[in-house]
């Protein structure tokens, strides 16, 4: 459902995707991983035109990306996405957060809204911190309700960019622990993700990113316990082995 | 001491006159430079570049010209293109043009303080611009912005007196006209001094409420 076709994109004169060429089946849950600087998180942010790109093509559901069309919104509203910092909204109240796009985007009445939008933060283990505001809410508590805000929209795919890298460790399970459930219900999924057990447990596919260009791809296990290219099997030994 | 209470008891009617007009025009022309500050800073954020740069050349012809200036040219010059103000109306259009431009930078700041990773949030919702600046950015700038606003009033009060010039019979206005036939000159400014005083210390303590406000998150 999501095709990626020799995506470049450079940012001034430094190119971080040289030729992206990948596809996202539905109900499939692909990791990305790799060096940071490599391109992993551009490729998020191109699949829902929060970045524009320069040459190729990405569909949605054979739609075309576009960030200056108008067509790009209702992309939007089909792939959600989770961020690293949360990015929830201060002013407004968990819940609100979680409501604010059915809402105002979809023009869904506010009562069932609000219905839906309990149920979610139930789902992600919050039911009790719907009227909460973020600042009083812990990372890990603010990434779920990220999540919800994220399921609020009925989309068919959510984008994950590195959702747990600003978590303490202790709270990185609680959010892993969401995003294995949506993968178990058939969410189709992107996830940009140092976390390799998670990959490894839940991942259908792994890309390996370095510099721009995919490196090695296949399936989860297989890449992750062997490794075929150099550059893998550095960068694996580097996370998995620090000391 | 006892003098100057008996002509304050004098004057007082004449001089609160002037103040209704200084309420006025400072209201007046606070309003209206909100709504121009307001729409300028949105066209300079807009990403458009012929609006930026529209409300960017505004911006600096409104700030390089005096604000008695501008009064004199509404009031004295726009009569010749048919377009004749009273002396109130040419006084608030003034200010509220004059003081648009302060505002402007005011609200862009506030605006672009906010972090990009909001922004990128209601975008990812399927937010378009208007509607991410109305339910993410400006529910947010407006903690940042209200305490330099409260300044900008506190200013505006003061700049009123400008209106003086252009026949407009506010507090400043009346204390020189009754300051020129009793020549009490003392007692009378004394007493306007005063007047604005009053009128600026609920302004003050508002700025305050605002910043303690403004720091608490």
């Amino acid at each position: 459902m999501i095709e990626l076709s020799g995506v470049r994109k450079s940012f001034g004169s430094v190119e971080v995707l040289k030729g992206i060429t990948a596809s996202v089946e539905k109900s499939e849950v692909v990791c990305i991983i790799g060096p940071s600087g490599s391109g992993k998180s551009t490729i998020l942010r191109c699949i829902n035109g929060l970045e524009s790109y320069d040459a190729g093509d990405i569909l949605v559901e054979g739609a075309r990306v576009d960030s200056h069309a108008p067509s790009i919104v209702a992309i939007r509203t089909q792939v959600s996405m989770v961020f690293q910092r949360f990015n929830l909204f201060p002013h407004r109240t968990a819940v609100e957060n979680v409501v604010e796009g059915p809402i105002y985007v979809k023009n869904e009445p506010r009562t069932s809204a609000l219905e839906r939008g309990r149920a979610l933060l139930a789902q992600v283990g919050l039911a009790e911190k719907a009227d909460a505001y973020p600042a009083q809410l812990s990372g890990g508590q603010q990434q779920r309700v990220a999540i919800a805000r994220a399921l609020a929209m009925q989309p068919k795919a959510i984008l994950f960019d590195e959702p747990t890298s600003a978590l303490d460790p202790e709270l990185v399970g609680d959010v892993l622990g969401v995003m294995r459930k949506l993968a178990d219900d058939g969410m189709t999924m992107v996830v940009v993700t140092h976390e390799m057990a998670f990959a490894r447990d839940v991942a259908d596919r792994v890309l390996f990113i370095d510099g721009g260009v995919i490196v090695e791809q296949g399936a989860a296990k297989s890449v992750l316990d062997q490794p075929q290219h150099a550059r893998t099997q550095d960068f694996l030994r580097r996370v998995l082995h620090p000391l | 001491m006892q003098n100057f209470l008996r002509d304050a008891a004098e004057f007082m009617p004449i001089l609160l006159q002037g103040v209704w007009l200084t309420i006025l025009v400072t209201i007046g022309s606070l309003i209206l430079s909100t709504i121009l500050g307001l729409l300028w800073a949105l066209m300079r954020v807009s990403g458009l570049r012929a609006l930026s740069g529209l409300s960017a050349s505004l911006i600096n012809v409104i700030r390089g010209i005096p604000i008695i200036v501008l009064l004199f040219y509404l009031y004295f010059v726009m009569p010749d293109f048919g377009i004749a103000l009273t002396a109130l109306q040419a006084a608030i259009l003034g200010l509220g043009i004059a003081y648009s431009a302060y505002q402007a930078e005011n609200f862009r700041a506030g605006i672009e303080a906010i972090d990009q990773g909001q922004v990128e949030a209601a975008q990812a919702i399927g937010m378009g611009w208007w509607l991410t600046m109305r339910r993410v950015v400006l529910p947010q700038a407006v903690r940042i912005v209200l305490p330099p606003y409260g300044n900008i009033m506190i200013m505006l009060l003061k700049d009123s007196s400008q209106a003086s010039t252009i026949t407009v019979a506010e507090l400043a206005l009346q204390g020189k006209l009754i300051a020129s036939s009793t020549f009490k000159n003392t007692n009378v400014f004394t007493l306007v001094a005063l007047m604005y005083l009053t009128m600026s210390i609920p302004l003050i303590l508002l700025v305050r409420h605002f910043e303690k406000r403004a720091n608490r998150r």
